[in-house]
């Protein structure tokens, strides 16, 4: 693709992802070259507006107005790339969904009535089509650079499938399950880190969300053999992907 | 009536998170600015309820992208504080150079990627490199040398896993350390030319009294923990942060924001620092910071680049410092038992002072979170120093005055996504930026 049209977009979220392009600072002059900045509110003041060849979208949708918005960025947008577990998965903050709407507004809020949130917060995905999902919380800046890489080359973008404990195996960690006991989401969550919990000796909280052919019910009675019971397990899938469908499901049927 | 709406900023650019301005006038009279935050509520202190602390060490950080170490730290204080946690100090010292390495990277971003374009008459860094490509480029060099810093002792740049509470999860390659070492001294000449380049810079001026309020500890510049001290003199343990300041809801805009107890707007952030610490200041900092006349108490907000500039200098001797020094023969953490009870954190973020507080049960269970991110703080005084520049500039063109009233809000460096979790919402906002300044 030769100088798309770049569009990045913030919906509910942390500002995280779109800093990690901010980030990439040896690359970064370079990719504004490589692509034609149309709208990025964080960094740049000048917003010249759709259509956009490729959109980065952060940020989970929780309000009746990002609904709208998300649905013009879609409109206007050729390829739709959501970016972190916001957007792919509904983030931390869909946390929320498994509680009560009202509750959670009368416990932050003092006037809760003037509060516009949708009833759960929901990856971008339940509400137009996505063309590709950079994972992470945050995403991995090199994913980043490599998916631009094959975007501007005209090629298709290759992305982890497997877990997190394939990186930890080349990298010779020990595992910590086997060998410590230590609660890890590491055979059930995608790639995409390193392995970087693991290698700092702690188990996996799961940033990149579940791997593929997850089986979470098998993985919780192995777990359970090992002297880690369901409700730990659960705690750590309630956590940043909880909202992901292969974690939504194994949550609800229990619930 | 004349009345009029000024400027409608429409969504602001180069600012964390997504807010605008609108300035309403009666004819010279300025009757109503606001700063509406249309970020979406997240709930964070709802759903941080029932969980254990050790994950509030790790979901806290989710609030804000831009400053993950200081919603750590101030909680790691909150509830190493209850548990009567002693951290080793080795440990200690990996935790302020994880906090010194956001301080780099997030003062960088903000004085040359968000905040120097204004300056420069330009609307992004991108277009600020065609202009000064030997500036932008060091600018980033030493913005990526802050990232570096915290890949190296927290595995990534944006949410780092290194921090537990008692200590650190993991000891840091000491070899990496020196190197970030060795770079950062050599930073350290463009950090410090940086200051006197920006002190040059053709800024609006801006006298007002105002209370400042940063922390204070018994040696060195406060930022990993310490007192709350406001420069009307008074100075309290964090325990009785909510005592002394307190949040109130003000009709016009509909959003809590913080006050002092007898109901006055404060500054928190770099300027505060270095009005309140400038004695503590590393020693090339108050060099420069003499060079280009900083000095306490400065009473004007467009000084706030500069204090950040001041602040740049700082953080990387201090981090020259604290390596030189650092022995990597340490316990990186120490047990704990869980105590029921209240525990209160402060710590300095990029942006001020950050609070934390967590009820918490026998089994370590969080049953209620209090948090009280800067630019809450700052809100009041944003629209404050907006109200007090518009009879000076309204008389020049549109552009100029939505221009010099976007800085006002950026002097703050505001970070909304920080100050949503609890701050109301006031949805208005456009896709594009076409119609964004509006005379009616």
């Amino acid at each position: 693709m030769a100088r798309p049209k770049l569009g990045v977009f913030k919906f509910s979220s942390c500002d995280g992802c779109q800093l990690s392009i901010l980030d990439a600072e040896d690359e970064l002059i370079a990719l504004a070259d490589l692509v034609e900045i149309r709208d990025f509110l964080e960094a740049t003041s000048a917003s010249k507006g759709g259509p956009y060849d490729i959109s980065l979208v952060e940020g989970s949708i929780s309000t009746p107005e990002e609904v709208e918005r998300i649905m013009e960025v879609r409109e206007e947008s050729g390829m739709l790339v959501t970016i972190g577990s916001c957007a792919t998965a509904g983030g931390l903050q869909a946390l929320r969904n498994w509680g009560k709407l009202e509750e959670f507004k009368r416990a932050v809020y003092p006037d809760p009535r003037a509060i516009k949130s949708l009833e759960k917060a929901l990856p971008v995905k339940e509400f137009v089509s996505v063309d590709y999902e950079l994972r992470g919380c945050p995403i991995s800046k090199e994913q980043l650079l490599q998916f631009f890489a094959a975007v501007l080359r005209g090629t298709r973008p290759r992305l982890p499938t497997n877990s997190v404990c394939m990186e930890c195996k080349r990298k010779g960690n020990v595992c910590l399950l086997v060998a410590g006991r230590v609660p890890c989401l590491g055979p059930i969550t995608m790639d995409g880190c390193g392995a970087l919990c693991p290698t700092y000796g702690r188990g996996c909280y799961g940033c990149f969300g579940p791997s593929d052919d997850v089986n979470l019910s098998s993985y919780s009675r192995w777990l359970e053999k090992r002297g880690t019971d369901k409700t730990t397990l659960k705690l750590l899938v309630k956590g940043i992907n909880s909202y992901a469908r292969e974690f939504r499901g194994w949550i609800e049927a229990d619930e | 009536m004349n009345r009029r709406i000024i400027v409608d900023t429409g969504p602001l650019a180069r600012v964390e998170g997504e807010g605008s301005l609108l300035i309403e006038m009666d004819g010279k009279r300025v009757v109503n600015v606001q700063l509406k935050i249309f970020e979406p509520p997240r709930y964070y202190e709802a759903f941080l309820r029932g969980r254990k602390v050790e994950e509030v060490v790790d979901m806290v950080p989710r609030i804000c992208g831009i400053c993950p170490v200081a919603y750590q730290i101030s909680a790691l204080n909150a509830i190493e504080g209850l548990f009567g946690v002693e951290v080793p100090s080795g440990a200690k010292t990996l935790r302020a150079l994880l906090y010194l390495g956001e301080w780099i990277e997030s003062h960088a971003l903000h004085v040359f990627m968000l905040a120097a374009p204004d300056y420069f008459g330009v609307p992004d860094c991108f277009a600020l490199y065609r202009r000064e490509p030997e500036l932008v480029k060091q600018a980033l060099r030493l913005k990526q040398l802050g990232n570096r810093l915290m890949a190296v002792i927290g595995g990534r740049e944006v949410h780092p896993v290194s921090l537990r509470i008692g200590g650190v999860h993991k000891l840091p390659h000491e070899t990496s350390l020196k190197e970030v070492r060795a770079n950062l001294k050599s930073s350290l000449e463009f950090a410090m030319k940086a200051v006197a380049l920006i002190s040059r810079l053709e800024a609006p001026h801006l006298a007002r009294k105002v209370t400042y309020v940063a922390l204070r500890s018994d040696d060195g510049y406060a930022f990993l923990d310490g007192d709350v001290m406001t420069s009307d003199g008074a100075r309290i343990t964090p325990s009785r942060f909510e005592e002394e300041f307190v949040e109130r809801q003000v009709g016009y805009s509909n959003s809590l924001r913080s006050l002092t107890k007898d109901g006055r707007p404060y500054m928190v952030g770099p300027l505060a620092r270095v009005n309140m610490n400038f004695d503590r200041l590393s020693p090339s900092a108050a060099e420069v910071a003499e060079k280009v006349g900083l000095a306490p108490m400065e009473d004007d907000p467009f000084k706030s680049m500069l204090a950040r500039a001041v602040e740049l200098v700082h953080a990387c001797e201090e981090t020259v410092r604290l390596i030189g020094e650092y022995d990597g023969n340490i316990r990186p953490h120490v047990p704990y038992e869980y105590k029921e009870g209240t525990g209160y954190g402060v710590s300095e973020a990029p942006r001020g002072v950050l609070y934390h507080r967590y009820e918490v049960d026998r089994k370590g269970q969080v049953l209620q979170a209090k948090i009280v991110p800067p630019t809450a703080q700052n809100q009041m005084r944003i629209e404050e120093d907006v109200r007090l520049l518009m009879p000076k500039v309204i008389r020049a063109g549109t552009d100029r005055v939505r221009r010099l009233s976007e800085m006002a809000v950026r002097n703050y460096d505001p970070c909304i996504s920080c100050a949503t979790h609890f701050l109301k919402v006031n949805i208005v906002r456009r896709l594009r930026g076409d119609d964004r300044a509006r005379l009616q």
